[in-house]
């Protein structure tokens, strides 16, 4: 009946498929929620618009860039940069009790603060960028190394260290204490030397463009509808059984569901991370190393989980002092990003607000847009919307999935409480009075996640050891998202066009 | 499809894979890759519209053919000789 079916309309999901149905795949993604986005989706509270997860996209290239990730994917995704409407950000601060760093998307920023705070770190740094702009993707025997290691290897300071590690462990590392080098280096360009953005009216212009080309490309998309079980048999999945017990005939499957979520999905025993053979490591040559290297695990599930807090405010931050994109905080001189053992850690974590980015004059600077319309095709740089009074403030901080999950539902509620209190104290030091100017609060916990998600124990950037040939024991069915390759929004859209790349020049 | 169709059809690809690059100007002898921004992403998107449009495979032993837009007519004439433009 397909030829794919994909599992779940998240990014990377929707990436794929759109690939897929651009050249003539009859391809059907099926989505067990309402909505489409997955841990990137959007919805509504009280009249507010709120984004699930995103905080900004990174890898920021202007319009009539034609190298990167970003212009990269647009290109395949047949979509233009218009279409994302994005706005870069102010800038943004790493901050630790002795040194505060501040970057925005020049690098020379960056480079400045660190010369100015570390000044016998500049050739340390300088050797850094060296080894990052030397970094082949494909083909480095480092991609499974230490990045504690090897960043220890160039630079003397300790809490130079600890400070560039904190927001690329906060913005991608599935993995505690440390992250592997390959990671980091696609990481650092991202946040640091391409830099952050965010769509104006937030995630909900991407999905619309994304649903939109997938849908003018021929693609059917199923909401309300989950995936039972996947029957394999003789090394192939058969048939796909929904929830509602309808049985779907494929060629191949494509699911963005995770890795252990989609081995259950099989009934098939958690599957190890095998060291695969060259043939099969079409899309990097990563996945021996990373098998093999320091940094291999067996295929746990992650121990990374997030509470995270959106708070609507009275006032714009800038009235309150506070104009920073996104704060990296850590009230220790070292960083510690693993699971904590109570229900949170708010020693750490980070706060951003979706007002704080470059919106020119004529565009809206927050989307708390009463009217709703997400299908406006109009051209919005020329209408002048009128100044919202609320602004938002996104508090986040490392959970601890367990202790979440064990709770009974009334006192669930009331750590959510607590805890929403604990972050927002640990804020108002960067935001002084926030927390009388908020009139309202969304919060989430790593069971939330799980709950709409289906991602096990909440977690957001999937396990600690990634799928990079996107191939499971079953030879239709692949595996794309967080766990194949690469994290967040651009991440994920580009390990879907990359899955669906790989099938597509298979059946070529 | 005389090869003048064929190489407008090869422009028509271009322009939905590279909408933002000028194609006015192309020599036709020189390698595509020097004049406009074409990475092998975008290389292999061209040989899927082919097939995509006109049911032609192309061996990966042939994509050498296709680094010029005259050596790609060449290449491409005898299979569309007898092809209906899409």
């Amino acid at each position: 009946m397909y030829d794919v079916v994909i599992i779940g309309a998240g990014m990377s999901g929707l990436a794929a498929g759109i690939r897929l149905a651009m050249f003539n795949r009859r391809v059907c993604i099926l989505e067990r929620h309402y909505a489409v986005g997955g841990l990137n989706s959007f919805y509504r509270l009280d009249g507010r618009n709120y984004d699930v997860g995103l905080h900004a996209l990174t890898n920021f290239a202007p319009r009539t860039a034609k190298h990167g990730p970003l212009p990269r994917l647009l290109r395949q995704l047949r979509l233009s940069w218009d279409d994302f409407e994005l706005a870069e950000q102010i800038g943004s601060v790493i901050a630790f009790p002795q040194s505060r760093l501040r970057f925005n998307n020049d690098p020379a920023l960056l480079a400045a603060e660190i010369d100015r705070s570390f000044p016998t770190e500049r050739d340390g740094y300088a050797r850094l960028l060296n080894k990052l702009l030397n970094y082949d993707e494909l083909q480095s025997p480092l991609a499974a190394a230490s990045s504690r290691e090897i960043l220890a290897s160039v630079i003397n300071d300790p809490l130079l260290v600890e400070m560039l590690l904190c927001p690329i462990m906060f913005y991608g590392s599935a993995r505690e204490h440390d992250i592997d080098w390959g990671s980091f280096s696609v990481l650092f360009r991202a946040i640091f030397l391409e830099g952050l953005c965010r769509p104006r009216r937030g995630i909900r212009t991407v999905l619309k463009h994304l649903v939109q080309r997938f849908k003018r490309c021929g693609g059917e998309l199923q909401l309300r509808a989950g995936v039972r079980e996947i029957i394999p048999g003789d090394n192939r999945a058969l048939n796909i059984v929904m929830d509602d017990g309808r049985e779907l005939q494929t060629q191949e499957i494509i699911s963005s569901a995770g890795w252990n979520e989609t081995m259950r999905l099989c009934q098939a025993a958690r599957q190890p991370v095998l060291a695969t053979t060259p043939a099969s490591n079409q899309i990097s040559g990563r996945s021996k190393e990373i098998a093999n290297g320091p940094m291999s695990h067996g295929g746990q599930p992650g121990n990374i989980a997030f509470i995270e807090a959106i708070c609507t405010l009275d006032c714009q931050p800038h009235e309150l002092g506070y104009d920073d994109t996104i704060v990296f905080y850590n009230d220790r001189p070292n960083l510690n990003y693993a699971r904590p053992n109570d229900f949170a850690d708010v020693t750490s974590g980070i706060i951003c607000s979706p007002n704080n980015y470059r919106y020119t004059d004529s565009e809206a600077k927050v989307d708390h847009e009463t009217n709703g319309d997400t299908q406006t095709n109009g051209d919005i740089q020329n209408v002048k919307l009128p100044e919202p009074v609320e602004g938002t403030i996104r508090l986040t901080a490392l959970a601890n999935y367990d202790r979440w999950a064990e709770l009974e539902p009334a006192e669930y509620q009331h750590q959510k409480r607590h805890w929403f209190g604990q972050m927002v104290a640990a804020a108002e030091r960067f935001i002084p009075n926030l927390a009388q100017h908020i009139v309202a609060h969304d919060m989430f916990t790593p069971i939330t996640v799980r709950h709409f998600t289906g991602h096990e124990h909440g977690a957001v950037y999937g396990a600690p050891q990634k799928r990079y040939d996107a191939s499971t024991h079953l030879e239709n069915l692949w595996v794309c998202g967080a766990d194949q390759g690469y994290v967040g929004i651009v991440g994920t859209l580009t390990s879907g066009i990359q899955v669906a790349n790989k099938l597509l020049q298979r059946n070529n | 499809m005389t090869a003048t169709d064929i190489r407008d059809e090869m422009i028509n690809i271009l322009a939905e894979i590279v909408p933002d690059e000028d194609l006015s100007n192309l020599d036709d002898n020189q390698p595509l890759r020097e004049q406009i921004e074409l990475d092998s992403m975008d290389f292999l998107d061209i040989v899927m519209e082919l097939r995509k449009r006109y049911r032609i495979q192309i061996p990966e032993d042939d994509y050498i053919n296709l680094a010029t837009l005259s050596g790609t007519v060449k290449y491409l004439e005898p299979l569309m000789r007898d092809l209906q433009r899409a």
